[in-house]
Order: C-alpha cells, then structure tokens, then sequence
C-alpha cells in the first residue's frame, strides 16, 4: 500500500454461478488521479466499478479505500459511499425536474440550502441547461440527458468519480465537454476518477494512468502513455493497435 | 334500461334518505377497507419489488393466487374468525361495517401488495442503483422508489377500489346485509333482484357505477400528476 493510493484490490474475484467473470490479484488506484479502464466488451470492467461504487459484493478478496477495509457498520458504509458516485452508461433520470435531479445527491447529504442552490445554478450554467431547470427531466434529449446525469455527479464534488462509458453515444461537442467538466473536476477538487472507455482516444486524453482488462481479467496497468506505446503484454499491444482480442 | 335509467335519476333527485345511507355506507366501507390496504400494501409491495426475484418467488405466487381469493372464501375467513368462537370472536365485530372492511382489505391487500411489487421491480435495478450512488439512505430510498413508481402503485389501489365496490359475496356473509346497518349498493342490489326489482336493481347498479366512476376519475387525475392527456 502506497500513501498516495486511495483504492487497493487485492485477490478480488467475482462469480455469477460457477463463473468467474472478474478476477484482480492487486492494483491500487493513485488518490487525484484520473485512471482509465480499457478492455473488450465483456471483461469485467463495469462489474468492477460496480463493485467498487459498493453496489454489488465481491465473491472473494479484499478492497481497501483509505487504507481501511470496507466498515462493516452501516453508518461507516454510508459515509464511504456518500465520497464517492457514478455515471452509468444507461443515464437513469429521476421522474422530477431537472433542478430537482441534480439537487437530490445534495439533500440526501443535508446540505444547506442556500448552497445546494448555489451548486446547482453554477453546473447548470456548465452543462447549458439553465433554461430548462424547471423542466421534467424525462422530456430532455439523448445528450442533455447524459449531461444531466453527469452534472448531477459532478454537483456532488465526490472524492472517487467512476464513469461507465459516460460519452458512449454523444456527439463530439458533448463529448469535449463532459471531458472537460471531468478534468476541471480532478483539478480543482482533487477528485480520484476511474473511467471505463471504449474510446481509446479519450483514455489517451484524460487519463494519468490505463488498466487493461481482458477476459475478467487484470492484464496490464501503467502511465496511458506507456500503456499506449510500448505496452508489455502482447494482448495490451494488440488492443490498442486496434486488434480484436478473444 | 330506459326505465332504470328514469329510476336512477328519480332516486337521485331528490336523494332518498335511505339510499344515501346505503351509498355513504359503501363509500366509508370500501373506501376504508382501500385506505387500509394501501397504508399497508404500498410499502409492503415495494418491500418486495426491491428483493432479488429469486429469493421471494415463492412468496409472489402466493401473493399472485391470493389476488385471485374467491370472495366467498375470503369472507367465509373472516365469517369464522369473527364469528362467537372464532379468535376474535370476544370483539363482536361480526354484522357490522367493520366486518365488512377487514372482508374487503383481505381481498383488496394481496392486490394493492402484487400490483405495486411489479411496478417497482419494473422500474428496475438501474433506479436503486442510481439512488445509491447518489448516498440515498434506506428511508429516503424506498421514498423516492415508492415515487417513482407512483403511476403503476396508483393503478393497483385503482384496481384494488374496482375489486373492493364491486365485491358482494364476503360482505353479504360477515355484514349480513342489515338494513341501515350494513347494507351496501351490491348487498341491496343482490336484495332487489330477489325481490324480482330488476328496474331499481339496475338503477343502484348504475349509481353503482357513476360512484365507482367518480372516485376512479379523482385517482386517474392523480395518476396523470393532475393532467388530463
């Protein structure tokens, strides 16, 4: 364990049944860096960030955030996750206004009023939906609603961010501005963020450091930069050269 | 149909003295055995929309079957339980309106329960999951949850008030129908088609169903979140 790590997995497996879909014999994630999660569709890298987010137990191992196992107190448990969020690939939206959605994560950690208003308004003027603060959530388009989904993260200046596949689907203007919104996050508040991604240009943008999964399994992790130009596993090569990997 | 109608209006304008008894005896007796049933199968039936399917598909058939219960059989429960050596026997409850409600909250409940289960599994994992990751706790969860399925948890107490104001069998049993007692619209209607009344027993059937169609109204609007469309 390293000072500066603010997640250590350590012999992590995940069964469904017999089989095993996730497998991580050690990584620590570095505290105030921004780590992407690159790997073919089914390896195991949502299940692992679900896992992370507490959302779903591991089968076995052990996951340390802040040096400390997870508490088995449900106050403790509830401390731990109210420092941490999500975006889903799937943005699910409340059926309320949009200032009421970005509000909510705000209310549950009873903050003052005046600051939840004052949060908001600002990410609202960030994601270019003050107009439609008053509006159902629901009626919003495809991009408006996955940047609403991801202000309403964002609005919680979380201490670990997981992204799963955040811009899957947005056009590039989208795209450029929920990247920049995620960045400006890790800058100012120190946020730690893990990204699942399929874009391998946007791990190559944003991200301080790559973990790559194949098959459930962890197979490689190091600086994005080395990961993408002289990676160590074969599997990791052919991966991001563009190379289908079974 | 034209004389029951001609009959319908008649007892209406001016109302009858006994007939308002019988239609505010129906209101207070469903609407209560209603109440009853969403108080405690709204959280119950969330309770069991949020558990894995696996882990309580036993205890959803059984919720499923018992949303079909003969109503015969569900008075003939309560008929027993309330009679002079039932167990509840010592509260005298038998013939009276508040038999009448505990018949019509075990036919209503299992519904009120099943239908608001479905529409809080149909929202999904992804909610639950999405509340989590925003620090909702237990209580503010299950809230918000309710809320969010609150069009589909409106439709079972819907279905729930159609099953309990068009229910005869477990109320005639345990109520008796008693005049000016416990004598609802569909015990006094089973009454005047005895009495060979088909005109007047058609003419409660549709102040049945203009009551049945008002109150429906008043949960459609609140379904639609106070909209027409």
């Amino acid at each position: 364990m390293t000072n500066s790590s603010i997640i250590r997995i350590s012999k992590l497996s995940k069964q469904y049944g017999n089989k095993e879909v996730l497998r991580v014999e050690e990584v620590a994630l570095r505290r105030g860096y921004i780590t992407g999660i690159i790997g073919p569709s089914g390896a195991g890298k949502s299940t692992l960030l679900r896992i992370l987010n507490l959302l779903e137990p591991p089968s076995s191992g052990d996951i340390f955030y802040y040096d400390r196992k997870i508490p088995a107190d449900k106050a403790e448990i509830m401390a731990l996750r109210r420092k941490m969020t999500m975006v889903f690939q799937k943005s699910v939206l409340l059926e309320m206004s949009v200032y009421d959605n970005l509000a909510y994560g705000l209310r549950a950690r009873k903050l003052p009023r005046a600051e939840i208003e004052k949060r908001v308004d600002t990410i609202l003027e960030t994601i270019g939906l003050s107009g439609q603060r008053k509006q159902r959530a629901k009626t919003l388009s495809g991009g408006e609603a996955q940047r609403l989904a991801f202000a309403r993260a964002v609005v919680l200046r979380p201490e670990i961010l997981f992204l799963d596949e955040p811009t899957a689907n947005l056009d590039p203007a989208n795209v450029e501005l929920l990247e920049r919104l995620v960045v400006q996050l890790n800058q100012d508040y120190g946020t730690t963020v893990l990204v699942v991604t399929h874009n391998l240009f946007q791990a190559q943008r944003i991200t301080r450091e790559t973990i790559f999964f194949c098959q459930g399994e962890l197979v490689e992790t190091g600086a994005t930069e080395q990961i993408f130009t002289a990676p160590r596993c074969e599997q990791t090569d052919a991966f991001v050269r563009g190379k289908m990997i079974y | 149909m034209v004389e029951a109608v001609r009959q319908a209006v008649s007892l209406l304008f001016p109302l009858d003295g006994n007939l308002s008894q019988i239609i505010l005896l129906t209101i207070y007796v469903s609407g209560s055995a209603v109440t009853l049933a969403a108080l405690m199968g709204v959280p119950a039936g969330t309770w069991l929309g949020l558990q894995p399917a696996a882990k309580v598909r036993w205890l959803q058939r059984i919720i499923y079957t018992l949303m079909g219960l003969p109503p015969v059989v569900g008075g003939l429960i309560v008929y027993m339980l309330l009679s002079r050596r039932g167990f509840l026997g010592p509260l005298e409850l038998l013939f009276t309106p508040t038999a009448m409600i505990i018949a019509q909250l075990l036919l209503t409940l299992p519904i009120v329960i099943g239908l608001t289960s479905v529409a809080v599994r149909t929202k999904g994992k992804e909610v639950v999951d999405t509340l989590l990751s925003l620090g909702a706790e237990r209580k503010l969860l299950l809230w918000t949850i309710m809320k969010e399925s609150r069009y589909g948890i409106l439709g079972a107490i819907i279905a729930g008030f159609g099953r309990a104001v068009a229910e005869v069998g477990a109320v005639i049993m345990v109520g008796g129908n008693i005049e000016g007692q416990t004598r609802v619209m569909t015990t006094a209607i089973v009454l005047e088609v005895r009495k060979g009344e088909f005109a007047f027993a058609m003419a409660l059937g549709i102040i049945l169903l203009a009551i049945s169609f008002a109150i429906n109204a008043g949960l459609y609007k609140l379904q639609a979140g106070g909209r027409d469309d």
